[in-house]
């Protein structure tokens, strides 16, 4: 991109730059030779052919919201585009709900999504050959194998300490609040064994999990550098906090915004003028993020309004299109890092109405 | 009434010192809606922080540091500022008066200034006597016995140790005198991790501001507004915490030895079959235990138990509760709250009218209401519920052994055998009787928390008796103690 574009010439770009993505990918999930079987039965009981009538994003309208049910109810070979067949996959499963989980196959996705986070990672606080701990859900998730493939990619190793969050939904819903602390006492009890044991320099955590380890030791003086934040929502007080007094403003930290059907939702960089407000921008044109209207979900919300977050994902590995996450978002403007809408204060669905369980992960 | 200033924020105070987060609350004007203070709420990372074990052993050195005798002088001090001294009111506000105190707290709470009034005085009694509270709650200890550890009471030798490093509270927000049960912590040399009522963070600031000005140390005054998550971590964390609650929450607490739950009161009149005949002069006494304070308080009575003539008596008690009408909150004639969510009024509300539909209870007032006036009514923008006299046929009904927030009462009919057995657990019994028998059983009760003998209101309070639970007993505990050289 030219320096001396204007803003909405960039945008304008980035724009039709998904655009091109939006119709090689449409066309490979919905074309007899590289299609996926579940796109193509589908194509076809709809009665048109997305591969020759898809062009541009608004296109996308015609189809409905992607039912995650089906990641649940068809087997993970009707997943799998032709292109793909007899090549081995993985098959990840989504973060803490209970019951048959949500399946998702993978190639390279799960790699390519941490190689494009790792070039926004500063090298200041994410060393290069620097060590890293995970402490979150490994287990069917790809965060496990992602996190150890940035830390190659950057020339180190990962340790990795497991919390299952299925269990913590289950001990939260029968009301053990004891027993789930008990259980996130021994993970941190674990996490903080690798550090005084082992030279780590970065970190990735969910927010409960490195509050909880700021409560047993100097974060910074474990030797952390740079710390990488995913799993739950997290208010402006909670962001401040982990950076003034968990973080003791001496560790470089970047909230990230992801899941199993998305890939990695990158944040801007937080100015004093964001007030800890933490906007997060998806991986465009590997995967889209819109706040629509709950309403008429085919509108978007005006900037600065609230709405609920719809993906849509578009890899040659998968293709989901208008999901309507549990997740609800101010809309925010496109940035310079970033020249396409951005999601704020990222927060599950309906919080104002109901309570909804969220981890303590 | 007029708010006009800009709206108030009250930060907490961490470990003292003023702190403002991103997460705030509005409190706003019961009737009127209009935000009058924004509150700063600690999330609860925030508050294992700062309840780590380091920082509440230095509060409570500083606090203990001062000796007993200074601590007491210091409660005294902050009695008079409490009561008569403009305190530091969050930012961007003027210090406050205590007749801005009254206002923005009757504007907040829907007490009416009057009882606000009262409450503000309650505080500054037990601040100003603390020396009798505490001879109350100790049995005439020499305080000076806590600063050395040992020493003799009457002629026993005594060891005491403090059993926590902190007290947390966690307040309601219907009644400013509950925060009359947590200030002898201070006097005792534990420091206070308070978080205040989500409608009601005046008192416990004002409090705090006042034992600020006093001179006492920062550190052993925690202010932290917050939601159930903070009291969970505030209950967890201080050695001992004291909250308020439903059945629900007593429940919850009820295995741990460090939680001591202050739920509904269930406060009693009783009269024995000796004095039933002279019914008619204890009326008063009826009266006041049921409406006093507004009806708000778990010294509240909120059943008559009578051998016999209860159709009569829930008559008469009808007869005069029913004159009880809301009033505007600067009228001193008032006696009656507005609820600061209309909604808790509502479902209040409901609550009555469906036990109402079981059969053995009638709503005795509703006759006697002036014509057109529901129980549920709203008065200048505020929602009220009028006083409301239930003839039970047992306690056993749904309405028959139910607290709730305003002048509420049932009167049931039970033999003088029965009585005590029947009464269940009951904060505050007053038994109107001479009835040898009666009184013992009683006094044998495992069941009654405060027993008031002869005509004296469930709401009447003696000072050097404790108060649910005595504090100085869940704060210290004694150990055995000998010393050689002497006997």
């Amino acid at each position: 991109m030219e320096s001396s574009s204007t803003p909405s010439e960039v945008a304008a770009a980035a724009e039709s730059a998904l655009d091109v993505h939006l119709r090689e990918v449409v066309r490979w999930h919905f074309s007899a030779e590289t299609g996926t079987p579940f796109w193509l039965d589908w194509a076809r009981r709809a009665g048109w052919d997305p591969a020759a009538e898809v062009t541009r994003f608004a296109d996308l309208a015609r189809f409905p919201h992607f039912v995650d049910e089906w990641l649940r109810d068809e087997p993970p070979e009707r997943w799998v585009p032709r292109a793909f067949a007899g090549r081995p996959y993985k098959v990840f499963e989504t973060g803490g709900t209970t019951g048959m989980p949500k399946q998702r196959v993978s190639w390279d996705d799960h790699l390519v999504d941490y190689t494009e986070f790792s070039k926004t990672l500063d090298d200041a606080a994410f060393p290069r050959g620097a060590s890293w701990l995970m402490i979150g859900p490994t287990g069917p998730r790809r965060l496990r194998l992602a996190i150890e493939h940035l830390a190659n990619l950057r020339g180190g190793s990962c340790f990795h300490v497991d919390l299952d969050p299925r269990w913590v939904v289950k001990l939260l819903g029968q009301k053990e609040v004891e027993l789930a602390n008990r259980y996130k006492d021994h993970v941190v009890d674990q996490a903080a064994m690798i550090l005084k044991h082992r030279r780590v320099g970065c970190l990735f955590a969910t927010p409960k999990l490195l509050e909880a380890l700021g409560e047993r030791l100097s974060i910074p003086a474990a030797g952390i550098k740079g710390v990488f934040c995913g799993g739950t929502s997290m208010t402006h007080q909670l962001v401040r906090f982990l950076v003034e007094e968990v973080l003791e403003n001496k560790v470089a930290f970047v909230p990230t915004y992801g899941n199993t059907l998305m890939g990695l939702a990158c944040s801007r960089p937080l100015l004093p003028e964001d007030n800890w407000s933490v906007t997060y921008y998806a991986p465009q044109p590997r995967a889209v993020l819109r706040v629509v209207d709950p309403g008429a979900t085919d509108r978007l919300v005006d900037y600065g309004r609230f709405g609920r977050v719809e993906l849509t994902t578009l890899t040659q590995e998968f293709f989901l299109p208008r999901f309507l996450e549990r997740d609800e978002a101010e809309r925010r403007h496109p940035c310079a890092l970033y020249p396409w809408d951005g999601v704020g204060d990222v927060r599950p669905w309906g919080m104002l109405e109901k309570k909804v369980v969220e981890g303590v992960y | 009434m007029g708010f006009g200033i800009s709206t108030i924020h009250v930060p907490l105070l961490r470990r003292g010192l003023p702190y403002r987060s991103l997460d705030t609350l509005p409190v706003r004007h019961h009737a009127t809606g209009e935000t009058l203070a924004e509150v700063s709420q600690a999330n609860a990372g925030l508050l294992r922080r700062d309840l780590a074990a380091a920082n509440l052993a230095a509060a409570a050195k500083a606090l203990r540091g001062l000796g007993a005798a200074r601590r007491v002088e210091l409660c005294a001090r902050a009695g008079e500022l409490f009561r008569h001294a403009a305190l530091p009111m969050g930012e961007g506000a003027p210090p406050q008066p205590p007749e801005e105190y009254v206002r923005v707290l009757s504007a907040t709470s829907g007490l009416p200034w009057v009882l606000c009034r009262r409450n503000l005085e309650k505080v500054h009694y037990v601040l100003t006597r603390m020396e009798l509270i505490l001879r109350g709650l100790t049995r005439g200890l020499e305080l000076s016995v806590l600063d050395q550890g040992r020493g003799l009471q009457g002629d026993v030798p005594v060891s005491f140790f403090a059993a926590a490093d902190a007290l947390g509270v966690v307040l309601p927000s219907n009644s400013p005198g509950v925060n009359s049960l947590w200030l002898p912590a201070l006097a005792l040399g534990v420091p206070v991790i308070l978080k205040p009522g989500g409608e009601e963070p005046w008192t416990p600031w004002r409090i705090v501001q006042a034992f600020l000005a006093a001179g006492c140390p920062r550190e052993a005054l925690g202010f932290y507004p917050a939601g159930h998550d903070g009291g969970d971590v505030i209950v967890a964390g201080c050695g001992r915490a004291l909250l308020f609650g439903d059945e629900r929450t007593v429940a919850r607490h009820a295995a741990n030895p460090a939680v001591q739950v202050h739920g509904p009161g269930r406060s009693k009149v009783l009269i024995g079959p000796d004095e039933i005949g002279r019914w008619p002069e204890h009326l008063d006494v009826l009266v006041a235990s049921i409406a006093e304070n507004g009806g708000r308080s778990c010294v509240n009575a909120s059943a008559v138990v009578v051998p016999s003539h209860a159709d009569e008596i829930a008559e008469a008690l009808a007869r005069r509760l029913a004159e009880i009408r809301p009033r505007p909150a600067d009228d001193p004639e008032a006696l009656l709250a507005a609820f600061a969510d209309r909604r808790v009024a509502d479902a209040l509300d409901a609550s009555i009218e469906e036990g109402l539909r079981e059969p053995g209870a009638v709503d005795v007032t509703a006759r006697l209401r002036p014509a057109g006036t529901a129980r549920r009514t709203d008065f200048e923008g505020g929602a009220y519920l009028l006083p409301t006299v239930v003839r039970c046929g047992s306690l056993a009904h749904p309405l028959g052994n139910r607290e709730f927030l305003f002048p509420y009462a049932s009167v049931v009919e039970v033999t003088a055998e029965r009585m005590v057995e029947e009464i269940g657990p009951s904060l505050v019994v007053t038994a109107i009787t001479r009835d040898r028998e009666m009184v013992g059983r009683l006094l044998a009760s495992p069941h009654v928390g405060r027993l008031n003998l002869g005509a004296l209101p469930t709401s009447h309070v003696r000072w050097d008796q404790p108060h649910e639970g005595n504090l100085f007993e869940f704060l210290y505990r004694r150990r055995a103690i000998q010393w050689a050289g002497e006997s």
